[in-house]
């Protein structure tokens, strides 16, 4: 069919709201019959953290673009990046998106391939313990000869 | 036109991708031919089922608008 079969997706930020686009494309490619794998490097190993998924955050500082607009020397006050990231769970809820936990599942359970980037891992102390089971250890070689073959690849 | 289903899945309610990644495992549940009924919210899903059958092969056979409501029978290919 000329079309192209694998996506490969760099996962590089581990706040709620960055993690979201990996998971729903990924689960989406293998909807679609393609084979998918997400790549976590630096921030984006919080993701598949043990237990984690369900607490990453969302800070209101810096972030103009957030539909309640704070400025940011109310979001360096204490708290309130707990209190963002209320209202954005809040918010996903209300509009019935399924929760991270959930898209890592829907994941696993279509094979996508959730790949733990080894160097990064060293860099921030992570083991693989600390990680979800399921998940595979690998580096930018690893990715890259995924993505080699006639794959989209994009980065979050 | 009036197609009968074999299954119905009623994704109402659920935000992307959740319906295409539950209309994907149930028609991989059905016989090559069967129909399904899925009916969805979202109305992002009239645009992701038209590319999700293209791209699978399936056949959307008939689809519908009632109310906030978005039927489409969709054909599992053989």
């Amino acid at each position: 069919m000329g079309t192209t079969r694998r996506l490969g997706i760099i996962a590089g930020h581990g706040t709620l709201d960055a993690a979201y686009p990996p998971l729903i494309l990924a689960t989406s490619a293998a909807a679609l019959d393609m084979e998918a794998a997400i790549f976590f490097t630096f921030y984006g190993l919080e993701i598949i953290k043990k237990g984690q998924a369900d607490k990453l955050q969302v800070a209101p500082i810096g972030n103009p673009a957030m539909p309640v607009s704070v400025p940011n020397i109310v979001g360096m006050l204490p708290g309130m990046t707990a209190m963002a990231t209320r209202m954005m769970n809040g918010w996903m809820e209300k509009a019935n998106v399924a929760k991270i936990s959930e898209l890592l599942e829907m994941a696993q359970m279509a094979e996508v391939r959730l790949i733990a980037c080894q160097m990064t891992m060293d860099v921030m102390g992570i083991k693989k313990e600390d990680l979800m089971d399921g998940v595979e250890i690998g580096g930018a070689t690893t990715f890259l000869a995924y993505v080699g073959e006639d794959a989209i690849s994009l980065s979050f | 036109m009036s197609v009968t289903a074999d299954e119905v899945l009623d994704c109402s309610g659920l935000a992307c991708p959740m319906p295409i990644l539950k209309t994907k495992k149930a028609i991989d549940a059905l016989e090559p031919g069967k129909i399904l009924k899925m009916i969805a919210t979202d109305a992002g899903s009239q645009s992701d089922i038209d590319a999700w059958t293209n791209r699978t092969g399936h056949v959307l056979v008939d689809s519908e608008v009632s109310g906030d409501k978005f039927i489409f029978f969709i054909q599992k290919k053989a």
